[in-house]
């Protein structure tokens, strides 16, 4: 009674063999990432320290710290999130609770999608000929904001209309149905419940921005800046500033006599930021989570 | 237009409604008697829930409706375009098939109602607490609740839950309550505790009910409405339409031929 049978023995190695396979891909996907990881911190240890963050580059960037392109970087990537993210989210509230089904909307929301995958040379492009050049703001912290900015709007909307529309559709009805405006739904119902995926979204671009070395090359970013280690107030809005992914780029291919170990420690300290960002967005989803259920 | 009948808290004259290029409704009229409960059966995509949704004009969220006809609720043509929608979905309120509290206490989910119809300072806080403990006590959650006002409504019992959506609605003080086969997600003491409750709400208020469940129709309402295909087919007194129905259709719907 009840003794395998053949099919029943063969459908246990293909259960068995799917789930290998499945492991191994997870592990293909994870170990490299360990991997790169780890190589970097090996290399970057002999330099890697608080200092060097917090030190200016010294004899032609051979020696000493990054803190200028460290607060470019921040700088950079503080002003274009204070751009893009309030028009991002409100265009994307627009789209996803106000405007009528129709071709209009329809061609802003395939336009939004194309936006989101323009490659960010072309972003680099448009921002050196609107905001350098025509706008008249030079090379500037301004201009390279507003071309991050621009790059990144488009996918905090995508990802703010996904958030939006994970609210259950129970919610809206409840609103709706003792007289709310539509505005009243939003503010009331929708927006709370949607805070921690729309912060997610904006943080993960946000990171995502911080990497990018090509839009600000031409509108904002320089190879060198005198600034005092750990001086905040080095960068105004008009100025130019060095930033991470640029400063790790100039001196991995155009500086010679690099030590081997600041390159990585740059680099280090680039992956350090997104994924320190990375981890704050988590945290914030599990907390705001946690606060609702349904 | 003729003089709308006092004993009628709503009329419908020749109701047509329209999703796109479908007709939903057709020529639909009828009126529900003031004070007592009216039950609405009918096979599945009848279109009982678009005729509930007109009642407070909650269709047109749900995509391209055009309309034609009359709806008298309270002496005024609800379809007229001078009317407040707001201040309609106030006297006429809506109960759906999943309770649906919003994710915040039960005390924030009474009083959403007042929030949205006042200004932030013309709620006083004393008023506030009685309009909770009046509505609660209204649909009999006071005693059980009335330590808990601060917890997750989502964290009741589904009957619990029901109930409370139905005394969200109360603070508002409706005229109307469209309920949207209010039980299908309940257990048979939840539906049994929501019955009881529609029927002490009766005298107060104007009761519409949809439902699936025929023996649920005979036990609370006194007046059954049968539809069909968007079509009302039979509207009487409910021991009439389960007793000696008039219409073959209607025979049968009740003997479970089509569901
Ligand atoms: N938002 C909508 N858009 C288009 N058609 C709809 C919509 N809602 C309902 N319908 C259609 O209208 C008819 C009646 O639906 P409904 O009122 O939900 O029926 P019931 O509640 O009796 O099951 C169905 O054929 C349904 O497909
Ligand atoms: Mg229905």
């Amino acid at each position: 009674m009840f003794q395998e049978t053949q099919h029943v023995k063969r459908k246990k190695r293909a259960e068995r063999t799917a789930q290998g396979v499945f492991l191994g891909m997870t592990l293909c996907m994870v170990l490299p990432l360990i991997a790169v990881v780890g190589f970097l911190i090996y290399k970057a240890s002999p330099v890697l320290s608080i200092d060097f963050i917090m030190d200016a580059p010294e004899r032609g960037m051979r020696a000493g710290g990054i803190w200028p392109a460290f607060w470019g970087t921040v700088c950079l990537v503080f002003f274009s999130v204070i751009i893009a993210a309030p028009v991002g989210v409100l265009a994307a509230v627009y789209l996803h609770e106000y405007a009528p089904e129709n071709w209009f909307t329809r061609m802003v929301n395939l336009a939004v999608f194309n936006l989101a995958g323009v490659p960010s040379i072309v972003h680099a492009l448009f921002g050196l000929g609107a905001f350098v050049l025509f706008a008249g703001l030079g090379k500037s912290i301004l201009a390279a904001s507003l071309t991050l900015a621009i790059m990144t709007f488009p996918v905090i909307i995508e990802s703010t209309k996904e958030s939006l529309a994970a609210v259950p559709r129970s919610f809206r009805e409840a609103c709706w149905n003792v007289g709310a405006t539509r505005w009243q739904t939003i503010r009331g119902v929708v927006l709370p419940n949607s805070t921690s995926g729309i912060l997610t979204g904006i943080i993960l671009e946000v990171c995502r921005a911080a990497g990018e070395t090509a839009p600000i090359m031409f509108t904002g970013a320089v190879f060198f800046k005198a600034v005092q280690g750990g001086d905040v107030f080095a960068y105004g809005p008009m100025d130019q500033c060095m930033a991470l992914s640029m400063h790790l780029h100039t001196i991995s291919t155009q500086v010679p006599g690099v030590p081997e170990a600041i390159p990585f420690a740059t680099a280090v300290v680039l992956l350090g930021t997104v994924l320190v960002v990375n981890a704050t967005a988590i945290v914030l989803r599990v907390i705001i989570r946690t606060r609702k259920k349904w | 237009m003729s003089e709308p009948d006092p004993n009628y808290s709503v009329n419908v004259r020749d109701f047509s409604l329209w999703y796109g290029d479908f007709q939903a409704l057709k020529n639909v009229s009828l009126n529900l008697r003031d004070g007592i409960i009216t039950s609405l059966i009918g096979p599945s995509g009848c279109g009982k829930t678009t005729l509930l949704r007109s009642f407070n004009r909650i269709n047109e969220r749900y995509g391209n409706v055009t309309t034609s006809g009359e709806i008298t609720i309270l002496e005024k043509n609800i379809l007229d375009a001078d009317v407040s929608l707001p201040e309609l979905r106030k006297s006429v309120g809506m109960v759906f098939q999943r309770p649906n509290p919003l994710p915040v206490s039960i005390y924030e989910n009474i009083i959403f109602g007042l929030r949205i119809h006042s200004d932030r300072k013309d709620l006083r806080r004393s008023e506030m607490d009685e309009a909770v403990e009046t509505a609660l006590r209204q649909v009999r959650l006071w005693d059980d609740l009335k330590d808990k006002l601060k917890n997750r409504a989502t964290s009741l019992q589904l009957e619990q839950q029901q109930k409370l959506c139905i005394a969200r609605l109360l603070p508002l003080k409706p005229r109307i309550i469209l309920m949207d086969e209010p039980c299908s997600a309940l257990d048979v003491d939840g539906t049994r505790a929501v019955e009881e409750l529609m029927v002490s709400l009766a005298d107060d208020y104007t009761i519409l009910i949809v439902t699936h469940n025929m023996a649920q129709a005979r036990r609370v309402s006194q007046e059954c409405i049968f539809m069909l295909l968007g079509e009302i087919i039979e509207h009487d007194r409910t021991e009439q339409i389960f007793l000696s129905p008039r219409n073959q259709k209607t025979t049968e719907y009740i003997e479970g031929r089509y569901g």
